[in-house]
């Protein structure tokens, strides 16, 4: 591998773009893959640079054979990211559980006193209203959005804006009396039944969770659930 | 930040301080096996080592080709499967395949 394509997929997971890695398995030659654009000392004919594109598209390595031979094509993804409502005492376990598979977390919370650096060492904080961070973010089908404060001025801005985007997971901490107040709420908004049945609520999984971090693995364990599963297989 | 992308930051950084440095990718899998297609493993020349491409059981041999590629330049592919009940053979205990691809980092 070439530092220069190595620094390359460095730069590419770190900007949050997906690349893709095609490698010839006998001379090692290769080719990074960008959309429409490519660079690298391997040559490939139009049919396999079709394959790589698709491989870039739907996020799939596979292996391909090629006129000159097997051509290993690996896609590059940036890691998941966790949007986290409330620098609340849940929030602190699940940053931790979170960070360790592998999500890149932001915890947002405009109360200054909760989003501090000594209760959140090692994920991204800040402290500007959920609406303006998310518009900033941008949430896409890598990422999840939990809403944890309990305070319909913060989470019901955030859930309306995790709802118009393409979250793979939204959950919302709170009752099944709260969560019905919450979707009358959104409701009004312009959502429908269908959108708000994509809101986890109560969030997390039903193991009996009590503590903090019993609630946080029930949260990560949810996430997990339906990054791996899909909805439908959750429902079954 | 995913584990590939950590394995992958380290090797530069490897790279960036003046070590030679090899990276090994699972690129095939057949049957049960330990880790997935892409899982990878960053060795440098001293012998340090980041990521993983099976549960341990073949790390050992991997990272002596990987130093062998880091000295000679030439990528390699390898093959591990099932062990055969053979003391100190190397091999996955679990059943399956895997093919490995090992280059250096230039």
């Amino acid at each position: 591998m070439k530092g220069r394509i190595l620094d390359r997929v460095v730069a590419a997971e770190r900007e949050h773009r997906s690349v893709a890695l095609a490698t010839d398995l006998a001379t090692g030659r290769q080719l990074l893959f960008e959309g429409e654009h490519a660079e690298g000392d391997l040559a490939l004919d139009d049919a396999a640079l079709d394959r790589v594109r698709e491989a870039w598209r739907t996020g799939r390595n596979r292996t391909i054979e090629t006129a000159s031979g097997r051509v290993f094509v690996e896609v590059l993804t940036p890691p998941n990211r966790c949007f986290m409502i409330g620098a609340v005492h849940i929030a602190q376990p699940l940053a931790r559980m979170l960070t360790m598979a592998d999500y890149a977390v932001t915890v947002i919370d405009p109360r200054g006193a909760f989003a501090t650096r000594a209760r959140f060492p090692d994920v991204e904080l800040t402290q500007e209203w959920p609406d303006e961070a998310l518009e900033r973010l941008q949430p896409d089908r890598g990422s999840a959005l939990v809403a944890l404060t309990h305070d319909p001025k913060i989470d019901d801005p955030a859930l309306a804006a995790a709802l118009r985007s393409d979250c793979f997971y939204i959950g919302a901490l709170g009752s099944r009396r709260n969560h019905a107040g919450r979707c009358a709420r959104l409701k009004q908004l312009g959502f429908s039944d269908n959108d708000l049945a994509r809101i986890h609520g109560p969030i997390g999984l039903a193991i009996g969770a009590v503590s903090p971090a019993e609630v946080a693995i029930s949260i990560a364990a949810e996430m997990t659930q339906v990054l791996r599963h899909g909805e439908a297989a959750e429902a079954a | 930040m995913s584990d590939t992308a950590e394995i992958l930051e380290q090797a530069a950084r490897w790279r960036e301080a003046g070590s030679g440095v090899a990276l090994a990718t699972v690129v095939t899998t057949w049957g049960s096996s330990p880790r997935p297609v892409g899982a990878k493993l960053a060795v440098n020349d001293a012998g340090a080592m980041v990521g993983s491409v099976s549960g341990g059981c073949v790390e050992g041999a991997v990272v002596e080709q990987a130093l062998e590629a880091i000295r000679d330049g030439k990528p390699r592919l390898l093959d591990f499967g099932v062990t055969n009940d053979q003391a100190w053979e190397v091999g996955l205990a679990c059943g399956g395949k895997i093919q490995i691809f090992v280059e250096r980092v230039e």
